[in-house]
């Protein structure tokens, strides 16, 4: 085991734990609406209570925080200039995919033309 | 959410090098790492992010505010070269121009799926009398 082994072993368990946590809290906020709309019409309080007593909000900020701690391991192993755009960066291709297969998106050509971009990008960053 | 994402992940940063390489057969040291000054300001910075971000996903696609925070990388670089030294690349810049670019693409487009319903951004029906 490298330390290149550990950087990218803990920068593919970010991926896979923020990409399952970002799919359930947008579920979630889904379900919940526009918040904006939601404070101007009932309320901080109730919008407080809309979004907080939302169950799958939840489960996916557990994920996140399994994704938090494999970060700091990340972190520790390697720069925060490689770490955070690696990780984040492939986290949104995987989200793209999750968004459309479980979110039913529309990820149209625009988005995936981004997609690639971002891919493009993480190469160079990572090199 | 860029400001509060880029500061917090730099302030971690900070704090885990000082921390020092983990490693995993001494994972409790993870626990420690928390309660010093500079991993605890990156939580917080981040947990203020968290709220801006949950707020964002109430009326955008998560494919369309993901990328749209990713301008948070070309600030973090700076932030990065200047505040923690670390040494940005020619390649780097060039990857965090691509993401930039991706970020343009995106923007461009609509923020919400439609759904079968129509594009949900009607008011929702007010509680009790108005």
């Amino acid at each position: 085991m490298t330390n290149w082994h550990y950087t990218w072993g803990s920068i593919l368990a970010v991926v896979v734990f923020s990409t399952a946590g970002d799919v359930l809290t947008s579920l979630a906020m889904k379900q919940s609406g526009d918040v904006g709309h939601l404070f101007h019409s009932n309320g901080l309080w109730a919008t407080v209570k809309a979004v907080v007593g939302n169950a799958t909000l939840w489960i996916g900020v557990a994920f996140m925080a399994m994704a938090f701690f494999a970060l700091l391991f990340a972190l520790s192993w390697s720069d925060v200039s490689l770490v955070a755009p690696a990780s984040a960066s492939l986290t949104f291709i995987a989200n793209a995919i999750a968004s459309k297969i479980f979110l039913r998106e529309q990820v149209d050509r625009q988005r995936w033309l981004a997609a690639i971009l971002v891919a493009a990008g993480v190469a160079l960053v990572a090199r | 959410m860029v400001l509060f994402g880029a500061f917090g992940d730099v302030a971690l940063s900070r704090g885990m090098k000082s921390v020092g390489a983990l490693s995993l057969s001494q994972w409790t040291q993870v626990i420690h790492a928390i309660f010093t000054p500079w991993v605890g300001a990156g939580i917080i910075l981040l947990l203020a992010f968290f709220i801006a971000y949950l707020s964002a996903l109430s009326f955008a696609d998560l494919t369309y505010v993901l990328p749209a925070t990713a301008v948070g990388y070309i600030l973090m670089a700076v932030l990065a070269k200047f505040f923690l030294h670390e040494n940005i690349s020619p390649w780097r810049w060039a990857g965090i121009a691509l993401i930039a670019l991706g970020v343009g693409f995106v923007t461009a487009g609509p923020a919400k799926t439609a759904t079968a319903r129509g594009v949900q951004d009607h008011p929702p029906p007010r509680v009790g009398s108005a």
